[in-house]
C-alpha cells in the first residue's frame, strides 16, 4: 500500500517535473534582466513596447472575429447534422479533423494561391482583405476544437425532442436555433471559444506568411533579437494560455444542469 | 360545425420498405379524448407523429375540420403536443416554459403574463413561476409541459406517453389530472399508450392497434367486453382459453377435460368432433354459484391481493385464472380442493383469427 502510493508519487513528480521545470527555468531566466539581483525589468519593457499593445491587440480582436465566425458556422452544421443528417457524422467529423493534419503553412500557401491580388477573389490585395482571410484561416485551424465542444453540448440536451416542442409550440427554425439550442449549450460552446482564442493568440504560420502584425510574430521577432523579454513573453503567453484554460473549468461549473429531481 | 373534428384518410407511411402504417382510417370528434393503443411498434407513435407534422404520410390525408393540414409545416398546424421525456427547455423557467409558445406568437407581455399563471393554476403549481425544469420533480415537470403545450390554446392536444416515464403512483394522479383538465377546457385529445389499463380507465374512446393497422375502435367497455379479435382480447385484459371439443354440434354440446357442457353461443360453423377454444375474462367466473355452465376443477393456486383474491384452477391440460372479491364470512378455497366454476353463456368470447 505504502509502497505503491510512493511509486505513484514518484512518476507524478517525475512528470511533473518535465512540465515544471524549463516553465520555472525561463520564468527564472526572465527575472534576471537587471544584473545580481531579480526583477520584473524584462515584463516591464515588454509591456512598454507599443508593438507589444498593438499585436496583442489585433491578436485579440482576430481572436474575437474568429470565435464569432467559428460558432455561427459550426453551431447550426452541428445542430443540423444531429438533427436531419446523422448519418453525415463520421463524415463531419473527419473533415472537422483535417486541419490537425494539414500543416497551417499548406494551407496558408493554398490560400496565397487561391485569393492573391490577381485573383478572381483579390483577398490579399487589401489590409483588411487580408485580415479576414486570416480570420478564415484561424476559424478553419479552430475547426476540430470548436466542433468537438459544441458537438459534445449537443449531447448532453434531448436536441430533437426539444427541436420537436418548440415547433410544436410554433417556434420557426430560426428561434430554434437562437432562443433553446444555443443558450442550452453556450457553456460548451464557450469552452471551445477560449480554446480558439488560445490558439489564436500565440499563432506564429498563417499570420507571418500573411504579414499581418499579430501577436506569434510579434514573440518570433523579440525572440530573435532580445535576451531577456522573449522569457518574460513566454510566460505572459503562458499565463494567457492557462488563463483561458482555467476559464473553460470555470464555466464547466455553471453548466446547465439537466437531469430532474428524484420523486 | 358538421362532420369529424380530425379526419385521417388512408394514412399510411414507410420507412425505406417498412410499412409502419397502413391504410388508418380514422375520425374524431372535437372534444373527444381518444387512446391510441397499442404493443411497441404498432405504429401509434408513428400516427400521432404524423397528425403532429414530425413526420409526412406516404399515402392518405390528415383533414382538421374539413380543411386538408397533410403538407402544413408542424409549427403552423396549431397542435399543442406533451412527450414522454417531458422535453422542458432546461435554460428557461417554469414561467419561460409557459409562455413560450406565447413569445413566439408574438402575444403581449402582460397577457402572457396572465395566461402563465392560468396555466399554473390550472396545473396547481402556483408560486413555481421562477423554478428551473432540474428544481422540478418528474411529475411536476410533465404538469408544466402539460401547461406549455396549452398555453397557446391549440386547437388539439397529443400525448405521447406522457405517463410512461413515472412513478406508478403518480402516473394514476396525474391520469386522473390530464383527464379533468381536458374536460374542462373541452379540448380534442389524441392519447398514445401501450398501457391498456391506462387506454381503459381515461379514454372516451379506444384505438386498438396491431402492425401498422387498426384491431377495433371504440368505447373502453365494448373494447373490452366485446373485443373484436384475438389480438384484442389478448391485450386489453386478460384472458382464460379453455381447449375442448365439440361433441354435439347440433345441441351445441362442448367437452372440456371430459365435462360436456352446453354453449348456446357456439359458433354455427362448428362441426362435431371439431376442436374449440372458448374464452373467458377471469371476473367472468364465479366459484360455486348458480350460473348454467358448470366446470369442475382442481385449486391450484390463490393469490390473496386484499380486496380481490385471484384463484388459479386446474381443468386437465387448461388452466384458469379467475377473480374473486373477498368475502370476509367466507374464506377463499383451499389449494388442491376442487370446486364448481359457474360460467354464464353470454360471458364466453367467441373469437375469429
Amino acid at each position: 500500500m505504502k509502497r505503491s502510493r510512493l511509486w505513484a508519487w514518484t512518476v507524478f513528480g517525475l512528470g511533473a517535473a518535465y512540465f515544471l521545470v524549463p516553465l520555472i527555468a525561463t520564468f527564472e531566466f526572465s527575472l534576471r534582466m537587471r544584473r545580481g539581483e531579480y526583477s520584473f525589468d524584462a515584463y516591464a519593457s515588454v509591456f512598454a513596447d507599443p508593438r507589444f499593445q498593438q499585436t496583442f491587440g489585433y491578436s485579440v480582436a482576430v481572436g474575437l472575429a474568429t470565435i464569432v465566425v467559428g460558432v455561427l458556422i459550426v453551431v447550426p452544421a452541428a445542430y443540423f447534422v444531429r438533427l436531419r443528417l446523422p448519418q453525415l457524422r463520421p463524415i463531419i467529423e473527419f473533415v472537422t479533423l483535417l486541419p490537425l493534419v494539414i500543416p497551417p503553412i499548406v494551407l496558408v500557401f493554398g490560400y496565397i494561391r487561391l485569393y492573391n491580388s490577381s485573383s478572381f477573389l483579390p483577398l490579399t490585395g487589401s489590409a483588411t482583405g487580408t485580415d479576414i482571410l486570416l480570420t478564415f484561416g484561424y476559424v478553419a485551424l479552430s475547426l476540430p476544437f470548436m466542433y468537438r465542444a459544441v458537438d459534445t453540448g449537443l449531447r448532453t440536451i434531448d436536441v430533437r425532442t426539444l427541436t420537436e416542442a418548440a415547433t410544436a409550440l410554433g417556434a420557426n427554425q430560426f428561434t430554434i436555433l437562437t432562443r433553446v439550442i444555443f443558450p442550452n449549450i453556450l457553456i460548451a460552446v464557450l469552452s471551445g471559444a477560449f480554446l480558439t482564442f488560445a490558439i489564436v493568440i500565440g499563432e506564429f504560420v498563417i499570420a507571418s506568411l500573411l504579414n499581418r502584425p499579430a501577436f506569434g510574430p510579434y514573440i518570433q521577432n523579440i525572440g530573435a533579437n532580445r535576451a531577456y523579454e522573449p522569457a518574460a513573453l513566454a510566460i505572459i503567453a503562458f499565463i494567457i494560455t492557462w488563463g483561458a484554460m482555467g476559464m473553460i473549468q470555470l464555466l464547466a461549473r455553471f453548466a446547465p444542469k439537466t437531469k430532474p429531481l428524484t420523486e | 360545425m358538421t362532420g369529424p373534428f380530425l379526419r385521417l384518410q388512408r394514412i399510411g407511411k414507410r420507412f425505406g420498405t417498412t410499412t409502419v402504417v397502413k391504410d388508418v382510417d380514422l375520425e374524431f370528434g372535437k372534444g373527444e379524448f381518444v387512446t391510441l393503443l397499442g404493443p411497441s411498434g404498432c405504429g401509434k407513435t408513428t400516427i400521432l407523429r404524423m397528425i403532429a407534422g414530425f413526420e409526412r404520410p406516404t399515402a392518405g390525408t390528415i383533414e382538421v375540420e374539413g380543411v386538408d393540414i397533410t403538407h402544413v409545416r408542424p409549427n403552423q398546424r396549431q397542435i399543442g403536443m406533451v412527450f414522454q421525456a417531458y422535453a422542458l427547455f432546461p435554460n428557461m423557467s417554469v414561467a419561460q416554459n409557459i409562455g413560450f409558445g406565447l413569445k413566439v406568437a408574438g402575444v403581449g407581455r402582460e397577457e402572457t403574463r396572465t395566461r402563465t399563471s392560468e396555466m399554473l393554476q390550472l396545473i396547481g403549481l402556483s408560486g413555481y413561476e421562477k423554478r428551473f425544469p432540474f428544481e422540478l420533480s418528474g411529475g411536476q415537470q410533465q404538469r408544466v409541459a402539460l401547461a406549455r403545450a396549452l398555453a397557446p390554446r391549440p386547437r388539439m392536444l397529443l400525448l405521447d406517453e406522457p405517463l410512461s416515464a413515472l412513478d406508478a403512483k403518480i402516473r394514476v394522479s396525474l391520469r386522473e389530472e390530464i383527464r379533468n383538465i381536458q374536460r374542462e377546457l373541452g379540448i380534442t385529445t389524441v392519447f398514445v399508450t401501450h398501457d391498456q389499463e391506462e387506454a381503459l380507465s381515461i379514454s372516451d374512446r379506444i384505438v386498438v392497434l396491431n402492425g401498422g393497422r387498426i384491431e377495433q375502435v371504440g368505447v373502453p367497455f365494448e373494447v373490452y367486453n366485446r373485443p373484436a379479435s384475438r389480438f384484442v382480447a389478448t391485450f386489453v385484459g386478460t384472458l382464460n382459453t379453455l381447449y375442448g371439443e365439440v361433441a354435439d354440434a347440433a345441441q351445441k354440446k362442448v367437452v372440456i377435460d371430459g365435462q360436456t357442457v352446453t354453449i348456446p353461443s357456439l359458433m354455427a360453423a362448428a362441426k362435431t368432433g371439431d376442436a374449440v377454444a372458448l374464452t373467458i375474462r377471469p371476473e367472468a367466473i364465479v366459484i360455486g354459484g348458480d350460473r348454467e355452465v358448470i366446470l369442475e376443477g382442481t385449486v391450484e393456486e390463490v393469490g390473496f391481493l386484499g380486496a380481490v383474491i385471484r384463484v388459479r384452477v386446474r381443468l386437465g391440460d387448461n388452466t384458469v385464472s379467475l377473480d374473486t372479491f373477498n368475502d370476509q364470512r367466507t374464506p377463499p378455497p383451499a389449494r388442491g380442493s376442487r370446486v364448481r366454476l359457474g360460467i354464464a353463456p353470454s360471458d364466453v368470447l367467441m373469437l375469429g383469427e
